[in-house]
């Protein structure tokens, strides 16, 4: 088995963009590692640089072991699937999948075997002969994570690859992924912007910003303990209020906290009660079914927040209400946005 | 736009016969008077098919018209063939790679490589017509095909348009075939190549037609007759000297150099058609 070693990389883009400034990430054996951030966050450059489509400017990548900085991204045992897939067009699903066992030289019966059975895994047996453009949306995600998956590589790289399917098939395909990873056991790198994406499918999470790693960890783990303000606020839908300190001043009776502390609250560590720390003046209702969002201001008048509560009896939009939180779902972050210990 | 007026399915009908008719007429007229004898055509040309089409046609094709100088109409074809074939071949391979080139390396002076073939496009044949024909002669290439068909090669026209179509290549797609272990003519042969087909056909009818109805050119350079094309070999059979044109002959010749252009559009027509239904990137 592989493990990705990416060493002090550092990206600068003709022109004198600075993409990634220095970054270490260790990927082990078997696990699924997906990064996720905003738009723009260097995500996206970090795996291509993994790939080889990209140069690194400084660093060192090592795959399975070997240095592959200078290697072309064909002899790096990876495979890769794109957020528009980029099958072939003029050729069919069969000829797609061979292509690159048939430029490295494998035997024919050989990528039959191995075509028909990432086929048969994939259920795209009956739509071998087909050309892309005759396949619904999921088939041709399927076909292309066909085509990574016959390579039987050290690992497989994915660049938004739900992207461009509608939110149910969506949903579908990512627990599919999942499923094939896990039987497979290939490591993976997995880009995505979708924090809901990244927190199902990943065994570790990178959380990315701005060229930086701002947190490593398994999904509980950044969920439960986020490492930063923008951690907490990326990580958690509906994200997680974010309160200045003096705007709630008799929440866990830190009354003569510093004026910069920010202390954040997950919507869904409120509970509704009839005399809270919270006061809030409600202003719209989400009904989402199992759960119903409340949006509203705190009594300072301009901090909204959020609070995500079970059920069905909810106040109405222009009632003030109170809420109340445990003290352990508190957390608390400094000027610069960086968690404070408790 | 879907209408049912009557009147106006009519007049659209009427109109587009009617100009049909008038582009296909002296197409007709030609074809009429090289069934008839020179007697009759000299009188004026009657407007329905006489008997002498297998004399006429077996004539031009076989002996050619004596009083012309000219080889038979056979051997004028084969030349027109050569001369438009290389040229559609040769400039559709040479503007390709240096598409390919411009598009997907990067190599010093890249953008002036590609202005510099942009540049030649306001410069065609007739303009450098002289210092073109010096090279030529220079080089010993008149009277033969090589010198019928090279200096008309190098295309700008093409290579534009090649550019054009592969940068609409998504970069994907040569990532993938990147990842997929094909090196750039590998990449080139397997998938460009294939995605390009119905630009292939479309230039294809275009630069032949293009290297069949070139006329200036190869008078210049042919003095021998056995390289003589078929387009100036119509002028030379109407520029008769003493005699009178044989117009029968001529007609029968201009008909004869009609068809492999037309030929050609209507074997290629189906890929073209296939090309505008099927929109694939």
């Amino acid at each position: 088995m592989s493990n990705i070693s990416i060493q002090s990389v550092r990206k600068v883009y003709p022109g004198g963009v600075e993409a990634i400034p220095g970054l270490s990430l260790e990927i082990e054996a078997g696990e699924l590692c997906v990064l996720v951030g905003p738009s723009g966050c260097g995500k996206s450059t970090l795996l291509r640089m993994v790939a080889g489509l990209e140069e690194l400017t400084e660093g060192e990548i090592h795959i399975a072991g070997r240095k592959v900085n200078n290697l072309e991204p064909a002899e790096r045992d990876i495979s890769m699937v794109f957020q528009n897939y980029a099958l072939y067009p003029h050729m069919s699903v069969r000829q797609n999948m061979s292509y690159g066992l048939k430029n490295r030289g494998q035997k024919k019966d050989e990528i039959t075997r191995r075509v028909a059975e990432a086929a048969r895994i994939l259920g795209l047996t009956d739509y071998l002969d087909r050309k892309p453009r005759q396949l619904s949306g999921g088939q041709r995600q399927r076909v292309a994570m066909g085509r990574a998956i016959v390579r039987e590589p050290a690992a497989f790289l994915f660049d938004e690859p739900l992207s461009n399917l509608d939110a149910k098939l969506r949903v579908k395909t990512r627990v599919e992924i999942r499923d094939l990873q896990q039987r497979l056991a290939t490591t993976a790198i997995y880009v995505t912007h979708d924090q809901q994406e990244a927190m199902t499918l990943a065994d570790r999470l990178v959380v990315m910003n701005a060229g930086h790693i701002e947190q490593v960890g398994t999904p509980m783990e950044i969920y439960a303990r986020p490492a930063s303000l923008f951690v907490a606020e990326f990580i958690g839908s509906p994200p997680m209020n974010v309160i200045p300190a003096a705007a709630a001043p008799d929440l866990a009776g830190i009354a003569n906290a510093d004026a910069d502390l920010r202390i954040g609250v997950r919507p869904e560590a409120l509970r509704l009660v009839e005399n809270g720390p919270l006061k809030l003046t409600v202003r719209v209702i989400e009904r989402l079914g199992s759960t119903s969002n409340i949006h509203g201001v705190l009594p300072d008048g301009k901090t909204e927040l959020i609070a995500s509560i079970p059920g069905d009896s909810v106040p109405a939009p222009g009632e003030t209400v109170a809420f109340e939180v445990d003290t352990m779902d508190l957390h608390f972050f400094d000027k610069q946005g960086k968690r404070v210990a408790t | 736009m879907v209408e049912n007026r009557p009147l106006l399915t009519f007049v659209q009908h009427a109109v587009l016969i009617l100009g049909a008719a008038l582009f296909v007429f002296p197409i007709y007229l030609a074809f009429v008077a090289s069934t008839h004898d020179q007697v009759t055509v000299a009188r004026g040309i009657p407007l329905l098919p006489g008997g002498e089409f297998w004399n006429n046609y077996s004539q031009v094709l076989g002996e050619g018209i004596s009083t012309a100088g000219a080889p038979p109409l056979s051997l004028m074809l084969f030349n027109s063939m050569v001369m438009a074939l290389s040229i559609t071949l040769g400039k559709i391979a040479i503007s390709l790679l240096s598409a390919f080139a411009i598009v997907y390396f990067r190599f010093p002076f890249r953008i002036l490589a590609f202005w510099t073939i942009f540049i030649t496009l306001m410069l065609p044949v007739e303009v450098r017509i002289l210092p073109t024909f010096e090279v030529v002669a220079s080089l010993g290439m008149l009277n033969s095909y090589a010198g019928l068909s090279i200096p008309l090669i190098a295309s700008a026209t093409a290579t534009f348009l090649f550019r054009q179509f592969f940068m609409t290549v998504p970069d994907e797609l040569t990532e993938a075939a990147r990842i997929d272990g094909a090196g750039p003519m590998r990449f080139f042969k397997d998938i460009l190549l294939p995605l390009s087909r119905t630009n292939l056909a479309a230039l294809f009818v275009i630069l032949f037609i293009y290297g069949w109805n070139q006329y200036l050119w190869p008078l210049l350079v042919t003095t021998d007759e056995s390289y003589y094309t078929i387009v100036m070999g119509i002028q030379r059979m109407a520029n008769a000297g003493e005699e009178t044109p044989q117009w029968h002959l001529i007609m029968s010749t201009a008909i004869l150099a009609l068809l492999p252009p037309v030929a050609v559009i209507i074997g290629m027509q189906s890929l073209f058609v296939r090309g505008l239904v099927e929109v694939e990137k």
